[in-house]
């Protein structure tokens, strides 16, 4: 059962979670031998630049460690068999170019998001 | 003897945050009095659906004391709707995901919901008619 998962609302509490909680419940299911693949829309399209960079966070005394590295785990995703798909338009009307963009990110059309999600059993929107 | 329906739901918003919590408490009441398999999968702030310390309060703005204004606990609608599954003859299965109630501490949980993780969910899914995924915007 091949499963799509879709992300259009970026930075969920990522700074919290140390991560987006989709990207990471994706790598969890993937780990338990599911097969998915993730379409980034919206502000979404953002987690696969390159160059990003999270300042570490500190309130008072408290520093923390590990900061979110959104770039790091969407190409983790791949790394593991799982395609990425970007909205080519919501990268646009970012100025997001194509080499600011991770290698091997599967660029698509807003009028070919539908026949993308007809090649899936489940289209999850998160 | 036709196979029972399963649907699985993955629930992500707080509860008292969002209508979408009663949407989702709709569809899931609608399916267990139809005696359907039901498989809910609380992640995130949703684990606090089940979280057994909720407390009733009284509400000086609406004049009433906390008897009087029997304020809604969504833990009194999953163990409702849990009741309701058994005596239907259908099944829900309530999982929270144990790493979002360990973060936010919230380790109690009404009786009839089980711990469990991502794993649990893609397994549900799998074995699910459909799967409906309500997440947090």
């Amino acid at each position: 059962m091949r499963t799509l998962n879709v992300i259009g609302t970026a930075y969920r509490a990522t700074l919290e979670e140390q991560d987006d909680p989709v990207i990471w419940i994706t790598r969890a299911m993937q780990g338990a031998g599911g097969e998915f693949d993730v379409l980034l829309q919206g502000n979404a399209v953002n987690y696969v630049t390159t160059g990003q960079h999270v300042p570490a966070l500190a309130f008072g005394a408290r520093r923390q460690s590990h900061a979110p590295a959104l770039g790091d785990d969407v190409e983790a995703l791949m790394s593991k068999g799982s395609t990425v798909y970007v909205v080519a338009e919501d990268l646009d009307s970012r100025g997001v170019h194509m080499d600011e963009v991770i290698p091997g990110i599967s660029r698509i059309g807003r009028d070919s998001v539908p026949r993308v999600f007809q090649s899936y059993d489940r289209v999850w929107r998160w | 003897m036709s196979k029972r329906t399963t649907l699985t739901f993955a629930l992500m918003d707080a509860p008292f945050e969002s209508a979408r919590t009663t949407t989702a408490m709709r569809m899931i009441d609608v399916a267990t009095r139809r005696g359907y398999d039901v498989n809910i999968f609380a992640y995130e702030g949703a684990v606090g659906l089940s979280f057994a310390h909720q407390k009733r309060h009284a509400n000086a703005v609406h004049g009433r004391d906390a008897d009087q204004e029997d304020h809604p606990l969504t833990r009194e609608w999953v163990v409702a709707l849990l009741e309701q599954a058994a005596q239907t003859g259908g099944r829900l299965d309530w999982v929270n995901c144990g790493l979002c109630c360990d973060e936010r501490g919230a380790l109690d949980h009404v009786p009839g919901v089980r711990r469990g993780s991502p794993a649990d969910f893609w397994r549900m899914a799998s074995s699910s008619d459909n799967t409906l995924v309500i997440a947090t915007r």
